[in-house]
């Protein structure tokens, strides 16, 4: 018996988050300000929790590193969120997405969680509309819905190519209004250094007021952490700059397991990398992939011309192109699931077919030629015109994909100054999201009692691979209709407890180490910046425990980040001051935290003998180069301890996931 | 896309802190790929000096690719530069030539006072959403279904269109007069357009428009530069809609 | 600002109609027309009600301004090094404090040439004489006209060796029967001809009103002052119905249009009458 205990409730899955509510301890109105909360982050899940919290009146203590709560990078998500509304009327409904999303997530997700997200998706739909949120709607004023990769219904609501955005701010208009209203104290740049515990309970942080650079001590009676992922470990990804892991990974350290941290989703249809000097990877919409088709030549030399400029795609034959995912995955094509994708655009890059003249050679080519003939002619005979001459027909067809991607395209031109109504885009994948995090119980708790994770910070939902629109859906689910009760059962032990001292030996140690350690980095004077090994490591990451890996590939890994990490406490150099606005330091302290990351998550890679979803063994595939999950020995997730700065020394304890619900089988999209 | 390479020289403002009086300063920058963003110029110039153990420029910047409305920048003149459509993130470095000089301040405004070099504090945003910019709605997810109340197509999507508002503060900055009212006439079209908003319509455009004012934004004359340099594209109409909102709350107040 | 600024634009218009009568109807009869119509501007319960609004309007447009454009310029105690305003917004929408600085100078001392002569100046203004060929002797006689359409002799008001004048004004426009103390009638005061003289024209009679020997300089002066109104409602006419919300794709072309228009065309018209004038000297 595994000493983790996820907490599921008994009963049928329908009933049993209903049957737990009931069940739940609850904090009567006149205790709750006397109880302190402090919610870590602000994003989707940080924002609604903190909203809720607060409006339950509890005292609530928000952080975020950004200069406002609604920058926070839940706002870039483009395409939409998924919920079994079933509004299209296409047999949709919650055991669906719930099945989806199970399936979606190569059946490495716990049942009950999932279950529950799908069970209170309606809800965050509900909530959203009721606040404003303007989403996309039909001219007889219902809602609008849109169909997204690896999925048979339409169930997606979206703002335009903003979804994130709106819904972000929808949040951040919540919690606005508890600032307003004094319920919720808003520290804005500030960053949490380290979790505090007491007892073997967190009671609170330290944080870096990053303008003044003065350490500060907040205590509480519980700690929720929505911090995001940690797709920045690969220096470059589709995350924000100022994403990071520090906050998950403190409390990692203190006693939280980490788990699955070799799940991490590479994006298919990103920009490729251009130069030294990037420093982020741009987005673009899945959706483009309903309209767009993708190829590379059939020809090495083809590509060769191409890479070295002789050849333009618009001149490669109809017979000469290679439409890889049409050609592998007839059922599915260019809507196959993600990790999918990506991985089949890494396949013909690395077998030499990669069209962009980048120092890896890395893209792959997403054509609108065909879409823009077709819906033109669509647009001509609707018209009247059934004899549309060729240039009326791309015409009328640019006009329908402008409307239609008119932003995305825009924003394609000023990136790369490639105009693609004419030729087709470049795009290669990127890292954009990491299923794994810290591990969490039913509740969304820890193993650190009263530190509870939400959001795309813990592990819970999305298993091995995560359905595009789901990371909102997830984020909404957490922070508004599932924290708040949970929380509070947790709390209600607390109300005697009285307000938490930040004079204990507990917070003195915690600072003093804080303080230290920002010493240390100020005095080392070393000779290389904080980026240089930020991308030292990101290349190895990216490298060998990236899209495919491999045993050998994944222990060169642990051994190179090793000597990295030593290499960066000798001789990174980290200008400035303590008690200043030091983005530099900001920068060092989280990289040190990666560098400890990355190890971790190239040793899940390393015992997770299987693929699955977005983690690829190549050791482990079928003849035809699929994943080849092992079901009989790797049905758990991995929940990682901490046991010091020696990654080999982490201890891996086994959640079995029991599949009631489901029939586990392999996924197939072809 | 060939890649071609230049020589910049930036005049940059740099300053200590919010207490400190700052001054414009001179770099030299070689070798910048017109494919660079000006954010990544930016960093080549910051490893520049840190190699030369000067200390970096601060500037704000998080999502990089538009959205997040962190960054900033007045380039050669301009909020987010020359550019339009887009936030500095987002403004490529093929937009100069070889050997041009490029003036780069931080937004200035008296409601956003400079926290160091490039750096501003943008909180007087926040506490203008904090006095009305929300649907006062608890967060039960019991509301009624989202489908009851039908919303006009075109009132949904100005609404959206109001709401891409990022929240960056290039309209505050490239106004002549400091205006903040784009970004609170956009939040307050958002709500005012939408049925779920109007119960507090008037409530919420009396108090966030005493906040903007306290906040010591200038006052709106019309000149049209907001919408100019919005990344965002956002419509003068929304401020129209504002002052709309306002006379007919002002004059039907009963408190 | 919006609504002193949209009335004031309607005074412009009132105003216009008025002075127009200098160029259209021309000889005694314009002269007439004009004077009969000041008259009526200065005594009509209503009109005096109206000028009081303008009077206001334009304060209140002055000093609004004004305090808005100091606010304004407190939300940015720091300018900006290198700025390139032309890129995102028109010359004139820039320059309104400045521009409406320069109006409120013009109308001060507009005012002081006429308005204040016409109403409060210690100095007579001149009254409407008209001169008529008698028909018996041919002689030229001059006469005062009063609002009853009486002409009284001027020749009246001066005594002749030891006769002392029959009649004399008083209140600056009342005709006496010095002997019998009886009002006779009311002359109209001539501000015809102290505009005509004013541009240039060449209408005194004993000297008064004086002829305007810097005449050119005034035209300039109220041709420059036309231009700088043109460029004041080019920004600021459409901008008074954005302020007002009235802002609506299906109208926004039409009120820039007609805002334009009228920018151009009202201070034209204005400035036409002084060139017409001083050409016609």
């Amino acid at each position: 018996m595994s000493i983790l205990d996820s907490k599921i409730p008994e009963g049928p899955i329908a009933e049993k988050w209903t049957n737990h509510k009931n069940r739940l301890k609850l904090v009567a109105p006149n205790n709750r300000p006397k109880i302190d909360v402090i919610v870590v982050g602000t994003g989707l899940a940080g924002a609604s929790a903190a909203a809720s919290l607060g409006e339950m009146g509890y005292n609530v203590k928000a952080f975020c590193f950004q200069d406002s709560p609604r920058r926070a990078h839940s706002i870039a998500a483009q395409g939409g969120i998924n919920a079994a509304k079933n509004y299209q009327n296409d047999g949709d409904s919650i055991y669906r997405l719930f099945y989806d999303t199970i399936k979606g997530g190569d059946y490495r997700a716990r049942e009950a969680n999932v279950y529950r997200l799908a069970e209170v998706s309606g809800n965050i739909i509900d909530q959203c509309v009721a606040q404003g949120v303007p989403f996309a709607r039909e001219y007889g004023g219902m809602l609008d819905n849109r169909s997204f990769g690896g999925v048979q219904v339409q169930r997606t609501f979206y703002a335009a190519g903003q979804t994130g955005q709106q819904l972000l701010l929808g949040a951040y208009s919540a919690l606005s209004r508890q600032i307003g209203l004094g319920r919720v104290q808003m520290l804005n740049r500030h960053e949490m250094l380290d979790l505090v515990l007491v007892d073997g309970k967190a009671r609170g942080i330290i944080a870096r007021n990053l303008v003044n650079g003065e350490i500060e001590r907040h205590s509480a009676h519980a700690v929720v952490l929505a911090s995001g992922g940690y797709g920045n470990v690969y220096f470059l990804s589709t995350n924000a700059m100022g994403s990071n892991v520090t906050a998950a990974w403190k409390a990692h350290k203190k006693g939280a397991y980490f788990a699955n941290p070799c799940y991490v989703q590479i994006h298919p249809t990103c920009i490729p990398v251009h130069g030294t000097n990037q420093s982020k990877l741009t987005l673009m919409s899945e959706s483009l992939r309903n309209s767009g088709r993708i190829w590379v030549p059939k020809k090495k030399e083809d590509a060769e011309a191409i890479r070295a400029g002789q050849l333009k795609p618009t001149q490669i034959a109809e017979e000469d192109r290679d439409y890889y995912l049409e050609r592998r995955y007839p059922a599915f094509g260019n809507l196959v699931p993600r990790d999918v994708a990506s991985r089949a655009a890494k396949e013909r890059c690395d077998a030499g077919f990669g069209i962009e003249a980048n120092d890896t050679n890395e893209g792959v080519y997403l054509d609108f030629a065909s879409e823009i003939k077709a819906k033109g002619k669509q647009a001509a005979f609707a018209q009247g015109d059934h004899d549309p001459s060729e240039e009326k027909t791309i015409e009328l067809g640019k006009k329908w994909v402008e409307e239609k991607y008119g932003n995305l395209f825009q924003m394609y031109e000023k990136i790369t100054d490639e105009n693609p109504y004419e030729t087709p885009m470049k795009i290669y994948p990127a890292v954009h999201y990491t299923m794994g995090g810290l591990w969490v119980d039913y509740n969304l708790q820890s193993t650190i009692p009263g530190c509870f994770v939400a959001g795309e910070a813990n592990f819970s939902d999305h298993g091995a691979n995560r359905l595009g629109a789901s990371a909102l859906m997830q984020g909404l689910a957490d922070g508004y209709f599932v924290i708040p009760y949970t929380v509070s059962n947790y709390l209600a032990d607390e109300i005697r407890t009285g307000k938490i001292p930040t004079d204990s030996p507990e917070f003195d140690e915690a600072e003093k180490k804080v303080k230290d350690l920002i010493q240390k980095f100020l005095t080392n004077n070393g000779s290389k910046s904080v980026d240089h090994f930020h991308k030292k490591l990101g290349l190895i990451m990216w490298n060998k425990v990236g899209m495919a890996r491999s045993e050998q590939g994944l222990n060169e890994a642990i051994q190179e980040i090793s000597a990295l990490r030593d290499e960066f406490y000798k001789d990174v150099y980290v200008p400035g001051n303590a008690d200043e606005l030091n983005p530099e330091l900001e920068k060092a302290l989280r990289v040190a935290d990666f560098l400890e990351l990355g190890q971790l998550m190239a040793r899940d890679a390393l015992q997770r003998k299987e693929s699955c979803g977005g983690h690829f063994r190549e050791e482990y595939q079928d003849a035809e180069g699929e994943t080849l999950r092992d079901d009989e020995n790797f049905k758990f997730a991995a929940a990682w301890e901490y046991k010091g700065m020696d990654i080999n020394q982490s201890e891996l304890h086994k959640e079995d996931l029991k599949y009631e619900y489901i029939k586990i089988a392999a996924r197939n999209y072809k | 896309m060939a890649s071609k390479f230049i020589n910049i020289t930036l005049k940059i403002w740099r300053q200590k802190n919010s207490q400190a009086k700052g001054s414009m300063e001179t770099y030299k920058l070689d070798h910048v790929s017109t494919d660079s963003s000006f954010l990544e110029m930016l960093d080549q110039l910051n490893e520049q000096l840190i190699n030369e153990r000067k200390e970096p420029i601060a500037f704000d910047h998080d999502c990089r690719e538009g959205i997040c409305g962190m960054c900033s920048l007045y380039i050669n003149g301009r909020a987010h530069g020359p550019d339009t459509g887009i936030t500095t993130c987002q403004l490529h470095m093929r937009m100069f030539k070889d050997g041009d000089t490029i003036y780069v301040e931080p937004w200035r405004s008296a409601a956003f006072p400079v926290i160091k070099d490039l750096v501003v504090d943008r909180s007087a945003f926040d506490r203008i959403q904090q006095a009305g910019g929300f649907v006062s709605v608890n967060t039960s997810g019991r509301t009624i279904d989202a489908n009851s109340i039908p919303v006009p197509k075109t009132d949904a999507d100005k609404a959206f269109e109001a709401a891409a508002c990022i929240g960056c503060g290039a309209c505050v900055a490239t106004c002549k007069n400091g205006s903040a009212m784009l970004f609170v006439g956009a939040k307050v079209s958002q709500y005012a357009l939408l049925p779920q908003g109007k119960v507090e319509a008037k409530n919420r455009v009396l108090n966030m428009v005493r906040q903007m004012d306290e906040e010591g934004f200038g006052n709106c004359t019309n000149t049209g530069a907001c919408e100019i340099e919005c990344p965002k594209g956002i419509s003068l109409e929304n401020i129209a809609r504002m002052n709309r909102e306002f006379l007919t709350a002002a004059l039907s107040n009963e408190d | 600002m919006a609504l002193t600024g949209l009335f004031l634009c309607l005074f412009l218009v009132g105003h216009l109609l008025g002075n127009l009568q200098l160029i259209f109807i021309t000889g005694e009869e314009g002269k007439r027309a004009f004077n009969e119509y000041a008259y009526f501007m200065t005594h009509n319960p209503f009109v005096k009600v109206l000028s009081y609004v303008t009077y206001l309007s334009i304060l209140f447009h002055a000093i609004d301004g004004f305090l808005l454009t100091i606010k304004n310029k407190k939300a940015r105690p720091v300018p900006y090094a290198y700025n390139n305003p032309g890129a995102n917004s028109s010359t004139p929408s820039r320059y309104m404090a400045l521009l409406g600085s320069l109006i409120l100078i013009f109308i001060v001392t507009h005012m002081a040439n006429f308005w204040w002569k016409m109403k409060f100046s210690s100095d007579p203004m001149p009254l409407h004489q008209v001169v008529v060929a008698n028909p018996q002797s041919g002689a030229e006689e001059t006469f005062y006209i009063t609002h009853t359409g009486d002409y009284v002799p001027t020749s009246a008001f001066v005594g002749e060796g030891e006769m002392p004048a029959a009649m004399e004004v008083r209140n600056g426009t009342e005709f006496y029967l010095k002997e019998v103390n009886l009002k006779r009638g009311e002359g109209y005061k001539d501000l015809h001809s102290v505009v005509l003289s004013f541009f240039g024209q060449d209408k005194t009679k004993d000297g008064v009103p004086e002829k305007n020997e810097m005449a050119l300089f005034a035209v300039l002066f109220y041709v420059i002052a036309m231009m700088v109104l043109a460029f004041h409602l080019w920004h600021g006419f459409a901008s008074a119905f954005q302020s007002l919300g009235l802002n609506h794709k299906a109208y926004n072309k039409m009120i820039k249009m007609a805002g334009q228009t009228f920018a151009i065309i009202v201070p034209a018209l204005f400035a036409i009458i002084p060139i017409l004038l001083f050409m016609n000297k």
